[in-house]
């Protein structure tokens, strides 16, 4: 139990430090805000466009969830590139921690910060959308599918974590890659129906594709999360897969980039 | 002069498993890396061996691309061995290597910190992450700050906003901060003025005339090393060349040459090369 406590206090001080840095860099979060919020907008606009406050309304999920997605990827892959490019990632890879510890902090603060960023977004487009019809809106099940969302994404976040570490000039941007994969086949702003066969047997490895089909289904139809089991299970299943492999496949790319010295300060 | 607290930098509880076991033991240890697939590998640590007991100030001196740093991080762990062992303490540094890092810290040339944070919220990050009582932490990271000149104005300020001695001040005492039993300090005083560099080294003196701190320095300052190390291991192209007291280094130097040498004279014996011609050299940074 003591060593429990003691690595979820180190997990906590990834938390607290990450805070640290987004306070100071505060006027670079709301010009980013500012900018997701453009972003997500413009989507959004596309559905009153076409006259359909419906498609509003499924666009705007697809916007919010991907930014979450993109926030959430961002914030782990820049962490370990920072830390090069500080010369703090050897200070840190010589600390007392688990690998678990460590990633687990760093994923946890950025799906907190995720939320928040997209929970401000959310109301801002509330605010600028105020005839949205919502009344049938279950945002209980949306609250369901983020939660189990981001447990699924832990995984891919540890996995995408990987890239920085390994390829040193080029591994923060590598994790784009992997974001702009899951917005293809994921059905964020298109139903994955129109997708080739062979796309649509990759986006039921996506949890992105579960997390958006469960919380459309409660916020445009109102479908309460119980009723939505064949998206919950392969949320829970990913989940409980991709973590164990995440923290293995880190373990190796960790002593892989000890045998070949790419822990170095570059910068 | 404000003398550091006695608690603050001594081991807490045994340090090690094996009575009697070696603060340091490196045996036998090598270490290459690929540098292109057409290339031979590049042997960065050849054979080396060390053995250090708790206490010992022990230097390590050689030109760029020695093999000084690659060692130091081979002790740390931040490189895996191709070959041989290190053992801190009597734990195996792969097969133990949680309880190694809770023993050792490491100073490194560069002063390596999240540059927008302040030094105390860069050292609360430390002494969450090593486990300590964060509200002792913080009593104790503006004595060792005060010990090293670094005023109790500057511990909020942002450290972009110090100047490269006061930083790696602040490294030094993030490393003293953990207590660590084994002290690795990679050129620690290296690009400091005069003054920075002499507030490290009496607190390094300090560190072995009140504490037990194991430690291991590299440096390119000869003078530094003759007045600190109670050993010096010169290592040339990843080999040990010689290892002695630096005052048995001075005296076979002297039998050698017939004259009154210096640990310059040694060093020039024993690499080939003066210190003014490392500049020239590649670093094994690029190596490592």
């Amino acid at each position: 139990m003591t060593m429990i406590g003691a690595e979820l206090r180190a997990s906590y001080a990834f938390m607290e430090r990450n805070f640290f840095l987004t306070r100071r860099t505060w006027a670079w979060e709301v010009a980013f805000l500012a900018y997701s919020v453009a972003s997500a907008l413009s989507i959004s606009l596309i559905g009153v466009d076409q006259g359909s406050a419906r498609l509003v309304l499924s666009l705007m999920v697809g916007a919010i969830f991907w930014n979450y997605l993109s926030v959430v990827f961002s914030w782990i892959a820049e962490t370990i590139a920072v830390e090069r490019w500080e010369g703090t990632l050897e200070y840190t890879m010589m600390a007392p921690i688990r690998r678990s510890s460590r990633l687990i902090g760093q994923v946890s603060y950025a799906m907190v910060y995720g939320l928040i960023h997209t929970a401000v977004i959310f109301l801002v487009l509330g605010l600028f959308f105020p005839n949205l019809d919502l009344s049938k809106a279950n945002p209980g099940t949306a609250a369901v599918f983020m939660a189990l969302g981001s447990f699924s994404f832990v995984g891919i976040g540890i996995l995408a974590a990987i890239l920085p570490l390994l390829y040193v000039e080029r591994g923060a941007q590598m994790t784009f890659v992997v974001q702009s994969c899951l917005l293809l086949i994921s059905g964020v702003y298109y139903s994955t129906d129109i997708l080739p066969p062979w796309m649509q047997v990759l986006s039921h490895l996506s949890p992105a594709t579960y997390v958006l089909d469960g919380v459309r289904a409660g916020l445009l139809r109102g479908t309460p999360a119980t009723e939505l089991w064949a998206d919950v299970w392969p949320l829970v299943v990913l989940g409980v897969v991709l973590i164990p492999f995440g923290l293995w496949a880190f373990g190796r790319a960790e002593h892989y980039a000890k045998r070949t010295g790419k822990l170095k300060r570059v910068g | 002069m404000t003398a550091v607290p006695s608690d603050l930098l001594s081991p807490k509880g045994p340090p090690g498993r094996e009575l009697g076991s070696p603060a340091l033991l490196i045996d036998r240890v090598s270490k290459s890396f690929v540098v292109g697939r057409s290339r031979p590998p590049v042997a960065a640590v050849t054979d080396v061996s060390m053995r250090l007991e708790r206490g010992d100030i022990h230097g390590v001196l050689g030109a760029n691309g020695s093999g000084k740093s690659t060692l130091i991080r081979l002790i740390a762990g931040l490189l895996t061995i191709d070959s041989g062992r290190v053992a801190v303490f009597g734990h195996d540094i792969e097969r133990d290597e949680l309880a190694v890092k809770r023993l050792i810290n490491r100073v490194s040339v560069d002063a390596a910190f999240f540059k927008k944070l302040s030094p105390m919220e860069n050292l609360v990050f430390a002494a969450r992450v090593y486990g300590l009582n964060v509200k002792e932490a913080k009593r104790d990271v503006y004595a060792i700050l005060e010990r090293l000149h670094v005023g109790s104005d500057r511990v909020d300020r942002p450290i972009e906003q110090m100047s490269r001695g006061m930083q790696q001040k602040v490294a030094i005492a993030r490393a003293l901060l953990t207590s660590p039993i084994l002290l690795l300090l990679d050129e620690p005083t290296t690009g400091l003025d005069p003054r920075s560099k002499l507030d490290v080294q009496d607190f390094i003196e300090e560190l072995r005339a009140t504490h037990d701190t194991t430690i291991v320095l590299t440096t390119h300052d000869l003078a530094e090393a003759e007045r600190l190390c109670d050993r010096i291991t010169i290592i040339d192209g990843g080999r040990v060349v010689a290892k002695e007291t630096p005052d048995g280094l001075v005296a076979a130097a002297t039998a050698r040459l017939g004259r009154a040498a210096t640990l310059w004279d040694v060093f020039m014996a024993y690499t080939g090369r003066s210190l003014d011609d490392d500049v020239d050299t590649a670093d094994e940074e690029t190596l490592a």
